[in-house]
Formats: C-alpha cells, sequence, structure tokens
C-alpha cells in the first residue's frame, strides 16, 4: 500500500513576535505568529519567567479576540437616551473636545467633582498619576470589589501576600493547601505548580465549596462552607498551639510574637506595643535580660518574658496569642458543624501540617546574614505552602480570614523559607514602606499625593474637616478605614445618592458596571439612567473606554475606543502589578505586534492626549506642549524617582546600559522587544529566602531599585494600625468616630485575627435563606470578555445554577428543569443541574457568561442572552437597613472589599419561563453583527 | 475497504495524566489554534456569535463526577482525541483509502483530497474522536501534529504535539508507545496506565494514567503524636513555653 506523500515541514509562519498576553489578568508570554501581517497562531513563550512556555486556553484563543465583530471601530458620541445604545460616530479630535468641555471647568472649580475609576486596568501607576495630577481625591482601580482582602492582610501581616505578591515555593514544597480562589489568580502558575509537586509526589489538598478545576485534582478535599474559612483556619491554629508546633525559634526572630503589649487598659496605648523613644518596639533580650529594641545588633528576643513598668504590665504577643487560640471556642468539635468539616478531619489536616512542617523540614546550605548581624550557617524551611484568593477574600470578614491563613502559615515557620511561601520581589515590603492615602483637594492643583496606601492609624484616614468621608466611595473613611485598593463597587450608588457629595463626570476605563461587574445590577442600570426633576442625569457625565462593545458602552455619553492587547503598548511596571517570580524580577511590555484596523487608540495614549489638552501638570512641558506623544513615550521617558521609571530593564547608567535604575534610554522598548518582550534578572542565591530579613536581599532590592533605603522588617501577627482605630473607637485620642460606628470598629478590627459571621447573617434568617451561593471563574473563560470569543463562547456558552444532591432530591429537580432562586434583595429564574462533588449547602454557577442581549456583537437569541444569567441581581451594594435606619455597604468593614460570596438564597423548583429571569429588552448595538461561519486560514 | 499496515516502526502518540488534568481546556483551543491553520482544511464555526455555536474540534474534554461508595464524590477531567489505534476500525471502514494509518510511525491520518466526507469513519470509531467539518464536508481528525513533530522549520525542542507543548499542568506526554524504554512507555508502566474502552479490541495506542486515590485516610493516627496536647491553657502554654525555649539554641 502506498501513502500519499505528506509534507512533514511546512512553512510554519513568517514572523514570530512576542508580547504579553491579556487574556486574563496573569500576563503570560507569548510568540505571536504572523503571516502576510495578520495573526496566524499564537503560542507560549517558553523563555518567559511566568508560562514558560505554556498557555491556557485563553490565551490560545487570543486571535478570536483580535478578530471579535465586538471590537468597537471608532469613539462614540450618545445620540439617543443614555441605556439606549444609540451612538453616532465622532472623531477623537471631537472626543477630546467634548471631554475636555466637562473636565476643564471641574478641575478649575471642584475637581472631586471627577471620579475616575478604573476595571481590569493592568496600568494604573499610570492612571494614578493622571487622576492624581487632575487633582480628584475619587481614584481607584477595581481591587475594591476584586481581593483587597488577600492583599491588605497580607500587606499588613507580612508585607505581601499571594499572586502578585507571592507563591508556594513550588522546587520543596511538600503539602500544599490551597483555599478558594479565581482561577486566573493566577492562571498558568499555579496549574505548572500543581504539575510540579504532583510528579514530585507531594501533597495537594484542596479547601473549597466546589469541587472543579484544581480541587478536582487535590489529593483530599475539604468541603468547606463558604464564609467559614477563617473558623476553620482558627481551629487548625488552636490545635497546633495546644500541641506545641510552632517554630519558636522563627517566631521570636522573625515576628512581632516577642513585641510586649501594654495590658493596662487606662491607658491611652492599651494594647499597643511598648516602644521607645525612638519608637521601636521593644523586645526583651535573652543575652541580658532586659529591654532592647526589636532590630538591635544581635538582640535575642525572648518569646516569654513579661516586663512591668509603673505599674503596667507588658505581655509578649504569643501569650496574648495562646489565650486567644487555646479557648475551646476554636475546638474542631465547636467549628465542626459550621464549617461543613468534621472535627475529625480538621484534626487531620492539623496533623498532616503538624507532620509535614516538623517532621520533614528541609535544610539548604546556604549561609545568610540577617539585620541583626547574626550569621546563619543554613536556610532551614517548612514545607507547607498555601495559596487563596477570592474565595476566602470576599467575604465580609475577609480581612480576618485572610491574616488568620498569614498568621497560620507564620506560626509554623513557612513564609520566607525553603518549602513555603516565597516572596516576588520587589515584595516583600512592610505596609510601613507603602504610601499612606491622600485626598487633599486644590482647585486647579494636583492632590496633595497618592490615593491609596496603608494607613496605620485614624490619622491617615480621607476624612474631611468635619469628619465625613472625603471620596466618593467613602474608603479610608471610618466604614472601611483600611480599603486600600478603594471601593469601586459603591461609586455609582453613593454618586446617585450624592452621599457624601454630588458628582458631574464618571469616568470608568474597562469595567463593565451596567452588567456582571456591579451589585445589584438593575439598580444600576436605573442609578445610571436616572433624570432629576429637570430632565439631567443624576450623574451628569458618563465617560468610558473600552475595547469591546460591553454592556457598560450603552450607559455612557462618550466612549473612548481602546484597542484590543495586540495592538497597543503597555508596560507590565514594578510599579505597578509586577510578574515577577520568587527567584527572578521581572517586568515587561506589550506593544503592537499588529496594527488597528479601526479608528481606536489605546486608551492610556488617549490620556496622554486629554491630559496635555487639560494642561495637566506632568502631560505637559514648560512650554504648555505635550509631553507624552502617546503611552510608549511615557513608559519610556517618564520618571517616576530619580533613577526609576516604569520599565527596570535597558535603562542608561554612566558606563552604559544597566538594569533597576538609571536614566531614561530611547531604545528601551526595542530592547524590550529584542528580548522577547520582558526583561528578568535573577535573585542572587544567598538573597533567595528570608527575604525581610536576610542583609543580601536588602541589599540587592536597594541596588535593584525597590526602595531606597533597606527595609528589613518583622512579621505583624499582631496588627497594631488595627489595635489604634479600636482605641479610637474605645473613645481615645482625638480622631474619633461616629457612634453609631464604635462598636462594629471595636468587634471587626481585632489586632489578632479572629472570626466573625458574614455581616449579611445579621440580617437574614439562615433558616429562611439556608442556601449559601457562589459563582465560579472558569478557566477558559475571563469574565465578560471571553464571551465575544467565537472558540471560547463553544467550551463555556452556558452556565446552569449547579445544585447538590441534598438540594437537589429536597426539590425533585429534573434535567431540564428551572428553580426560583430568591434572596431579600430579588430573585432569579434560571436553569439547573445536579452536582455532587459540592458542599451540601452550596450552589454555584460560572461567573458572567450571562449577557444582555445587543451587547458583545451576540445575536440576541445567543444562549448566553437567553439562558445565561448573573447572581448580581440577587446582592444589593448594601446591607439591609438597621434598626437605627443606618444601611452599611455590603462589604467588609475594615477594607471595604465586596462581600460578593456572602450571599444566602432560598431555592425553589420554577416552571420553565421562555428565557432566564429578570430579562431585558436589547440594548442597540454600535457594532455590526459577525459572520454566520468562520473559516479562519490565514496563510495561502 | 482500506488495510492496515502490519506493523507500524513507531506507535507515536499521548499519554494523559488523568491526576493532574485540571480540565481547562488550554490543550483544545491549542489544537483548534494550530489545526485551523496548518493540515489540510481549516477547523470551521458555523453560527460563532449566535445561538447554537459549533465548530470542529480535533481534542475536547469531558468531564464526569464519580461518586464513591463512601467518601465525597469526584470529579474527573476526561481530555480525548484521536487514540491512533492498532487496529483502528475508521482505517479499515474507509471506502477509499483517505484513511489510512502511516507504516513509520502508527499515526491515523486522513488524505482529505480522496475523502469524500461519507462519515462511515466517525461511525466505526468507538470513541467519537472524528469530526465531520461541516464547511469543508471532509473528515477531520487529531493528526498528531504530524506537521510538527518532524517540522525543520520549528526549534527541536517544540517538535511535539500543539497540545502537549500548551498544558500548563503537563498532563500530556508525547513518545514512541512501541518503545519499551520510551519516557512514556516507563510512565505507562510505573503509573499503571490503562487502554481506553480495551473491549473494543481496537488496540489504542494514546494511554491514560488513572487519578490516584483521593481522600484517603493518614496512615498514621492523627491525634499522636502530632496533635499530642502540651497545654490546655494559656498558663500551661506559658510553662511549656519556658522550658521549649530553654531547648533552643542559646537557651536562657
Amino acid at each position: 500500500m502506498t501513502q500519499p506523500i505528506l509534507d512533514t515541514s511546512p512553512h510554519v509562519s513568517d514572523e514570530i513576535r512576542k508580547t504579553t498576553c491579556y487574556m486574563c489578568a496573569c500576563r503570560c508570554g507569548i510568540n505571536v505568529h504572523l503571516k502576510d501581517g495578520k495573526v496566524a497562531y499564537i503560542e507560549g513563550n517558553r523563555d518567559h519567567p511566568v508560562n514558560k512556555g505554556v498557555l491556557c486556553a485563553k490565551g490560545s484563543a487570543g486571535i478570536m479576540q483580535v478578530n471579535a465583530p465586538s471590537r468597537l471601530r471608532a469613539p462614540l458620541k450618545r445620540v439617543g437616551p443614555r441605556g439606549s445604545g444609540e451612538f453616532e460616530e465622532i472623531s477623537w479630535d471631537e472626543a477630546y473636545q467634548i471631554a475636555h468641555d466637562w473636565l476643564a471647568p471641574l478641575r478649575a472649580e471642584a475637581p472631586e467633582k471627577l471620579a475616575f475609576f478604573t476595571g481590569r486596568d493592568q496600568s494604573q501607576s499610570f492612571t494614578s498619576l493622571w487622576a492624581q495630577s487632575f487633582g480628584t481625591p475619587n481614584y481607584a482601580a477595581h481591587g475594591g470589589f476584586c481581593s483587597v482582602n488577600m492583599a491588605a492582610a497580607g500587606i499588613y501581616t507580612m508585607g505581601g501576600a499571594f499572586w502578585e505578591f507571592g507563591q508556594p515555593d513550588w522546587d520543596h514544597t511538600k503539602l500544599f493547601i490551597l483555599f478558594g480562589v479565581a482561577e486566573d489568580h493566577d492562571s498558568n502558575p499555579i496549574k505548572m505548580g500543581i504539575g510540579k509537586i504532583k510528579e514530585r509526589g507531594a501533597k495537594m489538598v484542596g479547601v473549597n465549596p466546589i469541587r472543579t478545576g484544581y480541587n478536582a485534582v487535590a489529593d483530599d478535599w475539604y468541603g468547606i462552607t463558604p464564609g467559614t474559612d477563617g473558623l476553620l483556619i482558627l481551629s487548625l491554629i488552636h490545635l497546633l498551639f495546644k500541641a506545641g508546633k510552632l517554630d519558636l525559634d522563627y517566631l521570636a526572630q522573625f515576628t512581632n510574637a516577642p513585641c510586649l503589649v501594654n495590658e493596662d487598659p487606662k491607658s491611652p496605648q492599651n494594647g499597643l506595643l511598648l516602644r521607645d523613644e525612638e519608637g521601636r518596639p521593644q523586645v526583651i533580650d535573652r543575652r541580658t535580660g532586659k529591654l532592647a529594641p526589636w532590630d538591635g545588633q544581635g538582640v535575642q528576643p525572648n518569646l516569654s518574658a513579661t516586663y512591668r513598668h509603673k505599674g503596667v504590665s507588658h505581655r509578649p504577643v504569643l501569650h496574648h496569642m495562646a489565650e486567644r487560640y487555646l479557648s475551646e471556642d476554636c475546638a474542631p468539635e465547636k467549628v465542626a458543624t459550621r464549617t461543613g468539616i468534621p472535627a475529625k478531619r480538621i484534626r487531620q489536616l492539623a496533623a498532616e501540617i503538624a507532620r509535614t512542617a516538623f517532621d520533614e523540614a528541609i535544610s539548604l546550605d546556604r549561609e545568610w546574614t540577617d539585620f541583626r548581624g547574626i550569621t546563619h550557617a543554613k536556610m532551614t524551611g517548612r514545607p507547607v505552602s498555601f495559596h487563596a484568593m477570592r474565595g476566602i477574600s470576599a467575604h465580609s470578614n475577609g480581612f480576618q480570614t485572610a491574616r488568620a491563613l498569614h498568621v497560620l502559615q507564620i506560626i509554623i515557620g513557612a513564609v520566607e523559607t525553603p518549602g513555603g511561601m516565597r516572596f516576588k520581589p520587589p515584595y516583600p515590603k512592610p505596609a510601613t514602606a507603602h504610601p499612606k492615602p491622600h485626598c487633599k483637594v486644590t482647585p486647579g492643583a494636583p492632590l496633595n499625593g497618592p490615593h491609596l496606601g496603608y494607613p496605620q492609624g485614624p490619622e491617615d484616614l480621607c476624612l474631611t474637616e468635619d469628619g465625613q468621608p472625603a471620596r466618593i466611595d467613602k474608603a479610608f473613611s471610618w466604614e472601611n478605614p483600611l480599603s486600600a485598593h478603594g471601593m469601586m463597587h459603591m461609586v455609582i450608588s453613593n454618586a446617585h445618592a450624592g452621599d457624601p457629595y454630588k458628582i458631574d463626570t464618571l469616568f470608568l476605563y474597562m469595567a463593565n458596571m451596567s452588567w456582571n461587574s456591579s451589585m445589584n445590577t438593575h439598580g444600576t442600570m436605573k442609578m445610571l439612567t436616572d433624570q432629576d426633576s429637570s430632565g439631567n442625569y443624576v450623574i451628569p457625565h458618563i465617560i468610558y473606554s473600552d475595547a469591546y462593545s460591553s454592556e457598560m458602552v450603552a450607559y455612557a455619553d462618550l466612549i473612548l475606543p481602546d484597542t484590543t492587547y495586540l495592538e497597543r503598548h503597555d508596560c507590565i511596571s514594578l510599579l505597578d502589578r509586577p510578574i515577577c517570580e520568587a527567584d527572578a524580577v521581572a517586568d515587561a511590555i506589550r506593544w503592537p505586534v499588529i496594527e488597528p484596523d479601526r479608528n481606536v487608540k489605546g486608551f492610556q495614549s488617549a490620556l496622554c492626549d486629554l491630559g496635555a489638552k487639560l494642561g495637566l501638570p506632568g502631560f505637559v512641558n514648560e512650554d504648555g506642549s505635550q509631553k507624552y506623544a502617546d503611552y510608549a513615550d511615557y513608559i519610556t521617558n517618564h520618571i517616576r524617582r530619580p533613577g526609576i521609571g516604569p520599565l527596570a530593564g535597558w535603562r542608561m547608567g554612566d558606563k552604559g546600559l544597566q538594569h533597576g535604575r538609571g536614566t531614561p534610554n530611547e531604545g528601551q522598548i526595542a530592547s524590550y522587544i529584542k528580548n522577547g518582550g520582558f526583561w528578568s534578572e535573577h535573585v542572587p542565591d544567598g538573597a533567595a529566602y528570608y527575604k525581610p530579613f536576610n542583609m543580601a536581599y536588602q541589599d540587592w532590592a536597594v541596588e535593584m531599585g525597590f526602595y531606597d533605603t533597606t527595609q528589613p522588617y518583622i512579621f505583624q501577627l499582631y496588627a497594631e494600625p488595627l489595635r489604634r482605630m479600636q482605641l479610637a473607637a474605645e473613645g481615645n485620642g482625638s480622631h474619633q468616630p461616629p457612634d453609631h460606628l464604635r462598636g462594629r470598629i471595636m468587634a471587626t478590627m481585632d489586632p489578632l485575627p479572629i472570626w466573625y459571621a458574614p455581616m449579611i447573617d445579621a440580617f437574614e434568617d439562615p433558616a429562611e435563606y439556608p442556601v449559601h451561593a457562589l459563582t465560579q471563574r472558569p478557566m477558559a473563560m475571563y469574565h465578560s470578555w471571553g464571551t465575544q470569543n467565537a472558540w471560547l463562547r463553544q467550551i463555556h456558552g452556558r452556565n446552569p445554577l449547579y445544585v447538590p444532591t441534598k438540594i437537589w432530591e429536597e426539590n425533585g429537580f429534573e434535567e431540564g428543569d428551572w428553580a426560583r432562586v430568591t434572596s431579600p434583595h430579588g430573585g432569579i429564574t434560571v436553569p439547573v443541574a445536579h452536582m455532587a462533588a459540592l458542599n451540601e449547602n452550596t450552589v454555584w454557577t460560572w461567573n458572567a457568561i450571562g449577557k444582555r442581549k445587543g451587547a458583545w456583537a451576540l445575536d440576541n437569541d445567543a444562549p448566553e442572552a437567553t439562558k445565561g444569567f448573573l447572581l448580581n441581581h440577587l446582592i444589593h451594594e448594601l446591607l439591609p437597613p438597621r434598626e437605627d435606619g443606618m444601611r452599611y455597604s455590603n462589604s467588609d468593614p475594615v477594607t471595604g472589599q465586596a462581600a460578593w460570596f456572602d450571599l444566602r438564597v432560598k431555592i425553589e423548583k420554577s416552571a420553565a419561563p421562555a428565557e432566564s429571569q429578570p430579562a431585558f429588552p436589547p440594548i442597540k448595538s454600535p457594532v455590526p453583527k459577525g459572520p454566520s461561519s468562520l473559516k479562519w486560514k490565514v496563510g495561502r | 475497504m482500506t488495510q492496515l499496515p502490519t506493523a507500524t516502526q513507531k506507535k507515536l502518540g499521548l499519554v494523559i495524566d488523568l491526576d493532574t488534568c485540571v480540565g481547562c481546556h488550554a490543550c483544545v483551543v491549542s489544537c483548534k489554534g494550530w489545526n485551523t491553520e496548518n493540515y489540510g482544511a481549516p477547523l470551521s464555526d458555523q453560527d460563532p456569535y449566535g445561538a447554537d455555536p459549533s465548530g470542529t474540534f480535533l481534542n475536547r474534554v469531558h468531564s464526569y463526577e464519580v461518586q464513591p461508595d463512601e467518601g465525597h464524590a469526584q470529579l474527573v477531567h476526561f481530555p480525548k482525541s484521536c487514540l491512533h489505534c492498532e487496529d483502528a476500525p475508521c482505517v479499515t471502514v474507509c471506502p477509499t483509502g483517505a484513511s489510512y494509518k502511516r507504516v513509520e510511525d502508527g499515526i491515523v491520518l486522513v488524505n482529505e483530497s480522496d475523502c469524500i466526507g461519507c462519515g462511515l469513519c466517525a461511525w466505526a470509531c468507538p470513541y467519537g474522536a472524528r469530526e465531520m467539518d461541516v464547511a469543508e464536508k471532509v473528515m477531520k481528525k487529531c493528526t498528531l501534529c504530524v506537521d510538527r513533530i518532524y517540522n525543520d522549520n520549528l526549534p527541536e525542542v517544540d517538535r511535539v504535539p500543539a497540545c502537549v507543548r500548551t498544558c500548563p499542568a503537563g498532563a500530556r506526554h508525547f513518545g514512541d508507545l512501541g518503545d519499551p524504554d520510551s519516557e512514556v512507555s516507563q510512565l505507562v508502566a510505573e503509573r499503571g496506565g490503562f487502554d481506553l474502552m480495551p473491549e473494543m479490541g481496537t488496540k489504542p495506542v494514546n494511554q491514560y494514567l488513572p487519578p490516584r486515590p483521593r481522600d484517603a485516610e493518614p496512615e498514621y493516627d492523627i491525634l499522636a503524636p502530632y496533635l499530642e496536647p502540651v497545654a490546655d491553657t494559656a498558663k500551661g502554654f506559658a510553662g511549656w513555653l519556658d522550658k521549649a525555649l530553654s531547648a533552643l539554641p542559646g537557651g536562657r
């Protein structure tokens, strides 16, 4: 038999251009293969520090994103009523003029009347600079409705958190415990890590109400009840304290466990750490038995010694922790019912942690010297590692839960040690080395400093002189004092209510606030379209920038069309949300590997133009001319502080090109392109672990420009900034919270991790609303962005409500059935499907599959629009009124993180409606429909 | 009807680790991308932005729930593409000789210029691994990226199927399953790799590695020594702490 002759070496592509993916937030390196100038194929970049060659489904489907019919084509001016989707195309000049005419008077008279918030933005160090130059205090990105609890708890506790801040030591860990995550936080590195540890035979444990994705491959699964992760973690801490399975040496040297707490209830210092005149926390030095500063040379902090001075007792933090966590309230039997995890299994998990941490300790022969000048011969590690993101943080108790998880890691000595959790440069960086929030407005001038930061006490809050919230989202107010990422989910609601004040222009970027990115979606649409008695919109002007025809487009007055990710410049900067690895510092660029075929512009370039037109400082030269021609020009030439710019690679030094510090280099972007789109430099071996304490790392960090002086610190098991807020609530000091908030501050801002029931539980009868309802992000879909993608929507085009066996049987559900799902705020009617591998009191669905008719260039009968749905309709941005009529934001009282996952519902079988309810009338699409079939071969 | 070769020089195929596959669909889309641009006709999509989108995929991931007699239900992600069977019924059923199994490496291919789109091979395949392209009306199937694995225009490290190159979890392995010393054969031997539906007698070349046991009880006593109490109260703890500290280096 003869076989056909086959060309097994066909031409692959004319050229490979290497850039950075933006199909989700993971930011992998990609090779874009081009044929005849068109994108032919996308694969992972093997040299890239994030993904090392692999690429997820979203990344490979990028080719269907750059051809998506939903791409906006030109600037748009609204011509119909807001919400109708009726627009006319205008020129960029006209668009800028409109924006200028709205914004220039605001800047001159009342800059706070501009609220500028960005969504899935990766250029926050740039957008925040623009907002700061404009002078409005009302700027933040989307962290407040995403995962600020994880970030803030991590920064306050240990100077870093997970994902962009840190990662498990995949090469050495022997037990990896994964709590709830949105599976793009991050995407490929976790999959690679799981593959790596499984290959080594290490164990993986999943703690998650839902056993899909990563949890499906976990060796052990703990199907926890939503909102109770903190309770489980405190029980693990209880068992470890009780068994003495603590790394005492590590606690003494590298944490504030030996620091001394003032125990005089009458003292204004009550509950604060004993400090010397220079403000340095004090410990008892084991060598002398006397007080010494925590960082004194050669000091050996004593974990156990107490100190009495002028009649005031001081006990070390560790004593307080023992008292708190040895309490039987934390016993497995006490938490089993609430968590849904039997006591025996809680013990099993604690034993597994203890056994791995202490019986399987690892030791690397690497000498290192700490900040006290003590040289250690080895690096000893407790090979237990954790990762968690939004699953535990998107609750109103998420800050304290995330703190508890960090404390658990620290008490076994598993942070920044071999086999544990490792920071990624430029982290670790303690809260005290971060900015504090700024909110002082001066008409016609920039804000007095960066908007966001880490308050250390009441004096750092963003309040007006009469104590009212200074920001439109009420971030950094007494309601949510440590809202380090702002509270984007409250902006529209507060602006509509004029509480704390009215605004004029809402300027949004990449945030689908009239749909899947808002709580109370229907209410939000009404707020965006509501008119006052004179027929003017309550929110007078809305400017929006997006690359695609999202639901939000219809609700804006002026649209600035952005490019796709392959058509633009970007920098993934160390000043922003970096992409480093534990062993390497890295940053990266995007660059136009193809040119746009539409009249669109990268949003950041548009901000350079608009900033110049408004004459914003930093965006104009001394002669008033435009400073940055476009974003690439900014990336190359902006100087943040001497020697430091957006990109750290290939800067200009005295003797030529150098990395880290240096003056701008006109060829910098070309150097990045030549190097595959990124820059990376290895952390020196002797600096690889113990980074907060290791002087080799600290010196290297200064050399690279992460900070200008060394910043050694110890982990804050006991968090004084929280205690300072409590002290104010108890009546101490001149900065006083309003009376109605005192109790809540005292209860929730505990300086040691606690657990309290999700806020909503205080208002809703758990018997009436017994079911927890969650969303998850599919691995092959980046919420609203994926649906316009012809390939990805074939994988995730439908989102039934997954129902556990118990509820399925109680309701007599059968395949194809529908359910009415009700919360105190609203109801939805949706298709259901059975799933057994699920917490028995939890239902869930895929995030953001449901679409509004007319959006994303889909047909009106697309399943996403007829059978898809959002849980957002069931979630209000405000908690129900208290007895005194006050309504709080549905957020964590510490950080303001949106409490998406506190949702409780009831479920009953429903007759099948024609389509999912609520249904909304179609919006008019600003883009034409897509083709009826695709045969996408670009080569000949 | 078409004849199979009596023997092939190699048995190239995939080993797919069901213990590690997280069901992310990376392999599905990478395959779609490469094979849309390369071998034969593009993999088309119908109604891509409409009510009933469908398209040709050479590799799909299915998810199955497993309820063991004891313990929690489990979810298994199961990627499936052509298994390049030794006794491939899709080849023998082909009326035109378009379907064939390569002598040199055992890859089962469709010569699209000879394919009349009759669909018999899809009916014959017990795995449902072949898909008729609606636009082109030819049968499409996994080529094991025959246009990558020997491709001189690719760096040597990239001469593997697109799905293997892209798999983030490292759950897909490629090699010669006819060579008992190859890495893939060793992996199959160590991990108890198995044939999919061996009762069909197709002798699939691709192998699956089973998930490791889940939710196993530990072999040690969880209460002792690891959770043996040293203290029940804060006072007791302080006493234990003093003793423990004196045992540390440089004790007081």
